[in-house]
């Protein structure tokens, strides 16, 4: 393998690396649960692109041309947004505390009362 | 919006290929015997789910959907980077805030779509369509539909609600000829 192959390589992973770093970093550090909601939805997105994109280099140019990982993208961009609007969803069911200085908190709905919902 | 398909035999052209292209990715290979299974499966597969199918929007406007979709993946690298600047920056200066979008779109599918997108796009998660679709009684007309995002740090609420059926709602509702 070329040289500056290697090196392309190795920026798409550490690309990726940090992106879901950062990701998961904000997972822990934002205050409220809203807030944590972001960073995995979006950071990690780029980031497994990125890791994805390097496994195709990689394996590209060590063997056959390998495509597949394509697969593995279009199947997160498709999921990562619904999982991400059940768990809000969820939250909001559960009336979780948002920080106060969050705006517009009369917005959301008040909780619908659903048949199964015996002790209302 | 048209619901039904040209040709009876390919209700979904776009599964179809769709399926086709998987397929082939799956075994990785252009051979004939791999293309010629996967025109049998993208054949067969959409005819034999069509009855399970509740009728969906046909898309209209092909070569803008593919142009919305490079628009998306594009605005997607731009948000991640903003996003991260968001994470690692101080948390004091943030606003988040909960704000309701009103959609022109009245059909889940081009809903469902235009969720995603702003759940994957610049620092917003979409939390909730209002009114749910199990609250609105069939017959009635269909009452004006918000959807409820959260933003991560909120600047200017119109400037928000302004790209977003401009940038995103627009072209979406040109895709499946609704409006």
């Amino acid at each position: 393998m070329q040289h500056w192959m290697e090196w392309a390589i190795a920026f798409f992973l550490l690309l990726g690396g940090s992106f879901v770093l950062i990701g998961s970093i904000g997972l822990t550090r934002m205050p409220d649960f809203f807030m944590r909601l972001h960073g995995p939805t979006k950071a990690t997105t780029l980031g497994m692109g990125g890791i994805l994109l390097g496994s195709i280099f990689f394996f590209s140019l060590t063997g056959d041309v390998s495509i597949h990982e394509l697969l593995i993208t279009i199947f997160l961009l498709i999921t990562a947004p619904i999982s991400a609007h059940m768990l809000i969803k969820t939250a909001l069911h559960h009336k979780l505390t948002a920080i106060s200085k969050t705006r517009g908190l009369d917005k959301i709905p008040p909780a619908q009362v659903k048949a199964h919902d015996r002790n209302v | 919006m048209r619901f039904d398909a040209k040709y009876r035999w390919l209700p979904t052209p776009y599964r179809s290929v769709m399926l086709f292209v998987v397929w082939l990715l799956l075994n990785q290979s252009i051979e004939a015997v791999h293309l010629f299974f996967g025109v049998v499966l993208a054949l067969l597969i959409p005819l034999l789910i069509q009855r399970f199918r509740d009728p969906q929007p046909v898309i209209e406007r092909p070569l803008l959907a593919l142009r919305y979709m490079l628009r998306v993946l594009a605005d997607i690298v731009v948000a991640n980077a903003q996003v991260a600047v968001l994470i690692l920056g101080p948390k004091r200066r943030l606003n988040p805030a909960f704000v309701k979008v009103p959609l022109d779109l009245q059909h889940e599918l081009p809903i469902t779509i235009l969720a995603s997108t702003v759940s994957m796009t610049p620092g917003t998660v979409s939390a909730e369509v209002l009114p749910s679709t199990e609250s609105i009684k069939p017959g009635e007309p269909l009452p004006q539909r918000w959807l409820l995002i959260h933003v991560l740090n909120l600047t200017d609420e119109a400037t928000l609600i302004d790209s977003i059926k401009q940038r995103y709602e627009a072209p979406l509702k040109e895709i499946f000829n609704a409006g």
